[in-house]
C-alpha cells in the first residue's frame, strides 16, 4: 500500500476536563475521498483542526506528507499548511472584501504575481466552482451554498496536496448539497486531490467515499468501504448509517423513572 | 466558607492567567510591529477607521469641553480679578490632564469598542481560523496593524483634542464674556511649558493609545466566540480602559508633576 497522505495514530485529546478523543487510529489514503462520519459532538470538526496543527493533542502522534504536524516549528507548520486547503462550515469567507478578492487572498499573502496573471488564476479557481459570475459580489450578498462554494474556490487556490472539508453539506437544500457531492468529488479526482470530507450526512457522503471512518465517543467504532459499512457489523453502525431512531444509542436522554418524576410533582 | 474561599482562589487564579495571556499576546504583537512598515497599506487603513473616524466625536467634545472650562475658570478668576490667567487656566488643563484623558475615554468608547467586536466577531465566524490554516498569521495580518493605528491616532486625537478645547475656551472667555485677547494668549504662552507640559502631555496619550490598542486587541482576540462572548468583551474592553487610562493618569501625573 502506498504511505498515507494522513497518519494519526493513538491520538488522544481532551477539551478541559471531557475526553473526546480516547487514541484513534486513521489513514487517509492519497488521491481518494475519505470520510469521517459521526454523530454531532463527536470532535469531528476538532480533529481536522489538530490535522490542521490549530490544537495540540494530550498525546498520539498525527503525520502529514509524513511530517510530525505537532513537532514542527511555526514556520514549517505554515509551509505545511500552504499544502493543506480547508473549507470551513461557515465558509470563514472575509466579510469586508469581495468574492474575487477573497480567492485572491492566500495567492496574494504568499506570492507576488503580476496582476494579470493572479486575475487568470482567481477567475479558474471561480470557474472550477461555478461562480465566476460572482466574483465582485461581497460574501453578505450570497447564499449559503455559494458562500461555500466560493470558500472551496479560495481553499484550492494555492493548489493544495489535501482539501479538508467540515460538515460541507450541512444546511443546504438539495441542489446546493447536489452541487456540493459533484464539485468535491470533480475537483479531487481532477486535480489529483486527497480529501478529507468530515460529516453526518451519511447518504450523500457515502456516495462519494472511497473509505469511510465511523467515530463515536472518541473511538474509532468501524472502517471500510462504504458498500461494506451498509450491513456492518456491530449495532451502532448500522443504526447510524441508517439513521434509526432507537437502538444503542438510545432515543431517551438519562432520567429517572418517568413514573417517579411525575409524582414527584417539583420537590 | 470554604466555598467562598475557593471561589475567591479560582478568581485570582483566572485573573492571573487572563492577565499573563494578555502580555504573552502582547509580546506576539510587538513582534510584528517592525514587518508592518513592510505594509503600510495595512495600517492606513486602520488609520482611517481608527483615526479619522474618531475625529469628529473628538472635535465635537474637545469644543464642548473647552467652553465649559471657559466659563467655570472665568467664573471663578474674576472674583480674584485674575481673569486675564483665563487662557492659562484653560491650556494646562487641557493639555496636562484633560486632554489625553478624555480623548482616551473617547477612543475607547468609539475605537476601542468597534475594534474588540470587529475582531471578536472575526473569531466567532472562524476569519481567524480560516487565516491560520491560509498560514497567514492573523495577528499580524490583523491585529498588528489595527494596534499601531491606535497607537499613533491617540496622541494626533489627543492634540486635536486640547486645540480645539483652547479655542473653545477663547470663544467663550474672549468672544462672550470680554477677556483680553492679547493677555489670554500671551499669558498662555508664558505658563506653558513645552517639555514640562506639552512633551508630558504628548507621553500620556502615548501610554494611553498602547493601554487602550492592548485591551482591545486582547479582548477580542481572547473573546468567547459566541454573541454573548462578543457583546461582553466589547463592554469589557470600554470599561477596562477607562478604569487603567484613569489609574494610570494618576500614576503618571505623580511621576511627572509631583515634585
Amino acid at each position: 500500500m502506498t504511505e498515507p497522505v494522513v497518519q494519526i495514530r493513538d491520538l488522544r485529546f481532551a477539551h478541559g476536563d471531557r475526553l473526546i478523543f480516547d487514541g484513534i487510529d486513521i489513514d487517509i489514503a492519497p488521491g481518494g475521498v475519505t470520510a469521517i462520519m459521526g454523530p454531532s459532538g463527536t470532535g469531528k470538526t476538532t480533529l481536522l483542526k489538530l490535522i490542521g496543527g490549530q490544537l495540540q493533542p494530550l498525546s498520539g502522534s498525527i503525520r502529514v506528507h509524513g511530517e510530525e504536524v505537532h513537532k514542527l516549528g511555526r514556520q514549517a507548520l505554515y509551509r505545511l499548511r500552504k499544502r493543506m486547503g480547508m473549507l470551513f462550515q461557515s465558509g470563514a469567507l472575509l466579510t469586508d472584501i469581495d468574492v474575487y478578492e477573497n480567492v485572491a487572498y492566500p495567492i496574494r499573502e504568499h506570492a507576488r504575481l503580476p496582476e494579470p496573471l493572479l486575475r487568470d488564476l482567481v477567475l479558474m479557481k471561480l470557474e472550477a466552482v461555478g461562480l465566476r459570475g460572482a466574483a465582485r459580489l461581497m460574501p453578505g450578498q450570497l447564499s449559503g451554498g455559494m458562500a461555500r462554494r466560493v470558500a472551496l474556490a479560495r481553499a484550492i487556490a494555492l493548489d493544495p496536496m489535501m482539501v479538508m472539508y467540515d460538515e460541507p453539506f450541512t444546511g443546504q437544500d438539495p441542489i446546493s448539497m447536489g452541487v456540493l457531492v459533484k464539485l468535491i468529488r470533480k475537483l479531487n479526482d481532477a486535480l489529483g486531490l486527497t480529501s478529507i470530507v468530515v460529516s453526518h450526512d451519511v447518504q450523500e457522503t457515502a456516495a462519494i467515499a472511497d473509505y469511510v471512518y465511523l467515530l463515536s465517543e472518541g473511538r474509532v467504532v468501524d472502517h471500510g468501504k462504504p458498500e461494506t459499512l451498509w450491513d456492518a457489523a456491530t449495532d451502532w453502525s448500522q443504526q447510524f448509517m441508517q439513521g434509526l431512531a432507537d437502538g444503542p444509542v438510545p432515543f431517551h436522554y438519562p432520567a429517572p423513572g418517568f413514573r417517579e418524576d411525575l409524582l414527584a410533582g417539583g420537590h | 466558607m470554604l466555598d467562598g474561599l475557593q471561589s475567591l482562589g479560582r478568581a485570582t487564579l483566572g485573573f492571573f492567567e487572563r492577565l499573563g495571556r494578555g502580555n504573552l499576546f502582547l509580546l506576539q504583537i510587538l513582534s510584528h510591529l517592525p514587518g508592518m512598515l513592510l505594509r503600510p497599506r495595512l495600517v492606513l487603513t486602520q488609520l482611517y477607521s481608527v483615526g479619522v473616524l474618531t475625529l469628529l466625536i473628538v472635535l465635537v467634545s474637545g469644543l464642548f469641553v473647552g467652553m465649559v472650562l471657559g466659563l467655570q475658570g472665568y467664573n471663578t478668576l474674576v472674583d480674584f480679578g485674575a481673569e486675564e490667567s483665563l487662557g492659562v487656566v484653560v491650556a494646562l488643563s487641557l493639555v496636562r490632564e484633560l486632554g489625553p484623558v478624555v480623548a482616551a475615554l473617547l477612543f475607547a468608547g468609539r475605537a476601542g469598542s468597534a475594534l474588540t467586536a470587529e475582531i471578536g466577531l472575526m473569531k466567532a465566524t472562524e476569519q481567524l481560523s480560516g487565516m491560520e490554516m491560509m498560514a497567514v498569521d492573523p495577528v499580524q495580518r490583523v491585529v498588528a496593524p489595527r494596534f499601531l493605528a491606535a497607537l499613533l491616532s491617540m496622541p494626533l486625537l489627543a492634540a486635536i483634542f486640547s486645540a480645539v478645547g483652547i479655542y473653545g475656551g477663547h470663544f467663550i472667555g474672549v468672544g462672550l464674556l470680554g477677556v483680553d485677547d492679547g493677555a489670554f494668549w500671551s499669558q498662555m504662552q508664558n505658563s506653558v511649558d513645552l517639555r514640562g507640559d506639552i512633551y508630558n502631555g504628548v507621553i500620556k496619550s502615548i501610554v494611553f493609545g498602547f493601554v487602550a490598542g492592548w485591551i482591545a486587541m486582547f479582548e477580542g482576540y481572547d473573546a468567547t466566540p459566541t454573541a454573548e462572548g462578543v457583546s461582553r468583551a466589547t463592554t469589557r474592553t470600554v470599561v477596562h480602559t477607562a478604569l487603567v487610562v484613569l489609574g494610570l493618569d494618576f500614576v503618571l501625573t505623580a511621576l511627572m508633576f509631583g515634585d
